[in-house]
């Protein structure tokens, strides 16, 4: 084994276990875990991460998957992998760089040394380290033989045939006891981790409980792998983590998407509405329909439709029959959907569109992570088309903001776009689980108008506040009326073309949008509340420039940062706060979206911080980034 | 694995909302002008609307018309119930919805040949085979009219439009046949110029409790005019119409001298007095199998008389009923606590 000195976050104090082996405690790690898709990476990584919530650890996860659901074996095409950062301390992001990396094949380390730390800790199968293996991977010798990982800390574990001999009198088939190798590499990263095994030998039993020769293989891989790491020489390796200090409360695990549904589950309890979820496959949007699918006994409807665009013409049904219509898709789909989200814009109907995105233009990469959305569901529509769109900052945060979504929907009668994305979707943190006793009633507005004096109702007339329009849905007598895709006459509704009433109609469109900016929260700032330097940031990179501003200011620079969740309207202190500060760094998963609109809404000279890799914002990267223009 | 829950019986009965006071056709009509061409077939298609409406005495605020794009399209507007002129090919699609979300309502859905055949061809073909309740009138002139003249996929192949100066060069669709291939549950045919027929079948297409399909042929006077007069002039229409009864022998003719019987291709003109007469089929509308009804859809004139009525009625749990029962089974089966659910399958308590 090649030693160098650990470079991870943290304190490196040293403890003495119970075994008499020390370990060493530090602030915040973070592993990753790669191999073939059908490793079962996926899997060892989220028992990684209940194992750790139990623990106690602040965490964040970062799973990667191929679009391809089984890419050739051991093909650098076919590796995926799983990323988790634990700490002591709040954390923001799934970290950077690893400071550990499981790699179960030579593709999965060709594909991920690279993001490893200098003196990282690389645990590795060696017995997948065959010639053909090697040669899918490109590698032209054994870098386990050729010295070329020198500057890593390396464990060359048998797993393969550790796993195999652990279950070897369970008769079980060569390709079911291989299957078990994801448990030993678990059960080594847990001696590593000092993590408990109890949280996964229960959801073993939950999961495999009727197939008990499963289950007790799986088991065995577990403990064979955990006295791999305690009994063999690597004690300088045991590593611990110190519980974090988090809000006292009750907490579980929670994924954007899984935030999302639960939202809507939340909005439908808080409108007293019946959820209608119209929505076709796509990647990364398909889990909401398929855990909504799960939930009948909610009341809900999910609807397969044939294509995106009859998802949301179905869910502009069921709004328009005074229900919670909600359609979800990701980016290709809300192209498909524009014409009929602007029927909803014409009709003036409340909808929820939730634009799960992901990496593009076209079918880009489905499974990657991007911001590039913004604009299209902002402008990517006929005509002077303007709705509210909202965009949620973290998985957590992906439930109140459906709540805050549907809100608005209803309040100013108006179709709201919510956006989320790939690493929102898929990414795991703690989430304090909200009393539902404690979260504001949603008020549906239809349900007073149904009792005024049907002579006194007109559909386009419109509440002085707000100028939401009068929308009662069929059904009630003496307000039968109809509505379409044609131009509205101002009040009355009926189909008009004068150019007065165009311009009027457009004009009301538009400032109806501008008004939602008095029902909800001005922007807050982190820091000095003017000066030298503001950070501007939106949607998922949240955690990212979180972690680079206060990455700076520890540096010694004076960082002001404000986070948008309303990107449209803007929250009305906005220009007023970019005014505020000679430099303006904006950075995005984008080209500079955001930027453009903040530039040419406030004519500020705002920078750009952009990448777009399909991965998530690096927050040292952007950290080195923030550092430089502070220091110009 | 295969989960069929049958729907409980009381769910698979079409329950049509009917209005407290005596209702008659005026109140059917909104006071919004009329604004098709003088001479077109819609005013005919809209009178018996309103006439099969108030025959059945439907309340009209549970009655939504929900239409696409086109000439046919503009007809909610002109209806005093709920109505939405939607967007082009997508009316399936919000009616669906609607109907799913709301299952009181009575949702009907106006349609063309260019609106419900091209641009929204998917949608019909996946609304008739989900059997959503939701009654679909497409009315067919084998133009595009709105758009002032171009083909669309009814047009006879050859057909000489502003689009196709020397003709088109792409076969017809068979709207009947399209529906039947999507197993719709209910097929008819009618036209603008039988003001009786047509209400009768409207009124037909309303008591059926699933996805209803009723093509009406539509007379385009400006752009394609008499593109059906051949068979549906009065002068000729005995001759060359067949009227479906469901339980009666196809006959036909003046003097219903003529019948229809299986051939070894399809089906074949008999003497009604001739030594073949026996060989005379009854319309049996309830068949379970669509084959008889696609050889019906298949007729077309000269070679043979073109069917009117009921091609299809037959029998089955709706989409609704399903998703309905589906919830009923699964709020009786599961428990529905938000609070439970928010907390997911494990929570930790920070102290």
């Amino acid at each position: 084994m090649t030693t160098t000195s650990p470079q991870a976050n943290g304190s490196g104090n040293t403890a003495t276990a119970s075994g008499g082996a020390a370990i060493q405690e530090r602030d915040r790690v973070t592993v990753r875990f790669a191999g073939d898709s059908g490793d079962g990476m996926q899997l060892a990584g989220n028992r990684f991460a209940d194992a750790t919530a139990v623990f106690g650890n602040d965490f964040s996860t970062l799973p990667d998957f191929p679009a391809e659901i089984r890419a050739p074996a051991g093909s650098l095409a076919g590796v995926s992998s799983f990323q988790i950062s634990f700490s002591k301390h709040q954390i923001f992001t799934p970290g950077d760089e690893p400071d550990t990396l499981v790699a179960m094949n030579p593709a999965a380390l060709k594909s991920h040394l690279a993001a490893l730390t200098k003196g990282g800790l690389l645990v590795v199968n060696e017995d997948a380290f065959t010639s053909g293996n090697l040669k899918k991977a490109n590698y032209p010798s054994n870098p386990l033989a050729d010295g070329s990982l020198d500057d890593f800390r390396i464990i060359k574990a048998p797993i393969t045939t550790a796993a195999i001999a652990a279950v070897e009198d369970l008769g079980l088939t060569t390709q079911n006891a291989e299957r078990t190798k994801n448990f030993f590499a678990l059960g080594l990263v847990y001696w590593l981790y000092d993590r408990d095994l109890e949280p996964t030998l229960d959801w073993i039993e939950q999961r495999f409980g009727r197939l008990p020769n499963i289950a007790e293989a799986n088991r065995r891989a577990l403990f064979a792998g955990h006295a791999y790491g305690e009994t063999t020489e690597i004690a300088d390796a045991h590593v611990r983590v110190p519980p974090a200090v988090l809000t006292p409360g009750e907490y579980r695990t929670i994924t954007g998407n899984q935030a999302l549904v639960l939202g809507l589950i939340t909005a439908s309890h808080l409108t007293d509405l019946e959820l209608f979820y119209g929505s076709y496959p796509i990647t990364p949007a398909s889990d909401v329909l398929v855990e909504l699918a799960a939930l009948r006994e909610f009341g809900v409807r999910t609807f397969q439709a044939e294509d995106e665009i009859s998802a949301i013409g179905t869910a502009i049904g069921a709004a328009y029959g005074g229900g919670l219509g909600v359609t979800g898709t990701s980016g290709p789909g809300i192209a498909l959907k524009s014409e009929a989200l602007n029927l909803a814009v014409m009709t003036e109907l409340p909808l929820l569109v939730l634009d799960v995105q992901r990496s593009g233009p076209s079918t880009g990469m489905p499974t990657k992570t991007e911001q590039t959305d913004l604009l299209q569901v902002m402008f990517g529509r006929n005509g002077e088309s303007p709705l509210c769109v909202l965009a949620a900052k973290s998985p957590g945060d992906c439930f109140y903001m459906v709540l805050e979504a549907v809100r608005i929907a209803f309040q100013f009668v108006t179709p709201v776009v919510l956006l989320s994305d790939t690493y929102l979707a898929n990414t795991a943190e703690p989430w304090p689980v909200p009393d539902i006793n404690q979260l504001d009633k949603i008020d549906v507005p239809y349900r007073k108008l149904e009792h005024i004096d049907p002579e006194d109702f007109q559909p386009y007339a419109r509440d002085p506040e707000t100028l939401a329009r009068m929308f009662v849905p069929p059904g009630t007598k003496g307000f039968e009326h109809r509505i379409g895709g044609l131009e509205k006459s101002d009040i009355s509704g009926d189909v008009a073309y004068s150019p007065e009433n165009h311009q009027r109609m457009t004009d009301l469109r538009g400032e109806k949008i501008r008004r939602i900016a008095n029902f909800m929260p001005e922007l807050e700032v982190d820091g000095p509340d003017s000066g030298d330097m503001l950070v501007l940031s939106w949607g998922s990179t949240y955690g990212a420039v979180f972690t680079a501003v206060n990455d700076a200011r520890e540096a010694g620079h004076e960082i002001a940062h404000a986070h948008l969740q309303y990107l449209n309207p803007f929250p009305r202190n906005l220009g007023d706060i970019v005014s505020r500060y000679n430099k303006v760094l904006i950075p995005e998963a984008n080209t500079g979206q955001l930027r453009m609109l903040i530039r040419a809404n406030f004519l500020v000279d705002a920078q750009g911080y952009n990448e777009v890799t399909g991965q998530p914002l690096s927050a040292r990267l952007l950290t080195e980034a923030i550092i430089k223009m502070a220091s110009e | 694995m295969v989960l069929h829950t049958p729907p409980s019986p009381e769910l698979v009965e079409n329950i049509i909302p009917i209005a407290d006071e005596d209702l008659s056709r005026k109140d059917y009509a909104s006071d919004v002008d009329t604004r098709w061409c003088p001479g077109c077939g819609d005013y005919s298609i809209l009178a018996q609307m309103q006439r099969s409406l108030s025959n059945i005495n439907v309340a009209p605020e549970k009655m939504v018309f929900v239409s696409g794009i086109g000439c046919s399209s503009r007809f909610p507007y002109y209806m005093n119930t709920y109505g939405m002129h939607s967007i082009h090919g997508r009316a399936p699609t919000i009616a669906s919805g609607l109907k799913l979300s709301r299952p009181d309502l009575q949702v009907f859905v106006i349609t063309g040949d260019g609106d419900a055949l091209s641009i929204g061809g998917n949608h019909l073909l996946h609304v008739l085979r989900r059997n959503v309740d939701v009654k679909i009138f497409l009315f067919n002139n084998r133009i595009y009219g709105l758009t002032k003249g171009q083909y669309s996929p009814t047009s006879e192949l050859g057909k000489v439009t502003k689009s196709s100066p020397v003709g088109t060069t792409e076969r017809p669709l068979n709207p009947l046949s399209v529906a039947l291939a999507s197993e719709a549950t209910f097929v008819a045919r009618s036209y603008d110029t039988d003001p009786q027929h047509l209400q009768t079948t409207i009124e037909q297409a309303a008591r059926h409790h699933g996805a209803a399909f009723v093509e009406i042929l539509q007379n385009c006077n400006i752009f394609n005019d008499r593109a059906f007069a051949d068979y549906t002039d009065r002068e000729v229409r005995d001759e060359r119409l067949l009227y479906l009864e469901h339980g009666q022998q196809m006959l036909f003719g003046e003097n219903q001298d003529k019948g229809l019987a299986v051939s070894a291709t399809g089906l074949r003109v008999v003497d009604a007095h001739g030594p073949d007469a026996g060989l005379i089929l009854h319309h049996d509308a309830t068949r379970p199998s669509p084959d008889v009804h696609q050889l019906l859809a298949r007729c077309n004139y000269p070679e043979m008389p073109v069917p009117m009525g009921v091609i299809r009625q037959v029998t089955a749990p709706t989409y609704g009923d399903y998703l309905d029962g589906q919830i009923e089974v699964q709020k009786f089966k599961n428990r529905h606590d938000i609070a439970q659910l928010l907390k997911g399958r494990s929570t930790w308590q920070v102290e």
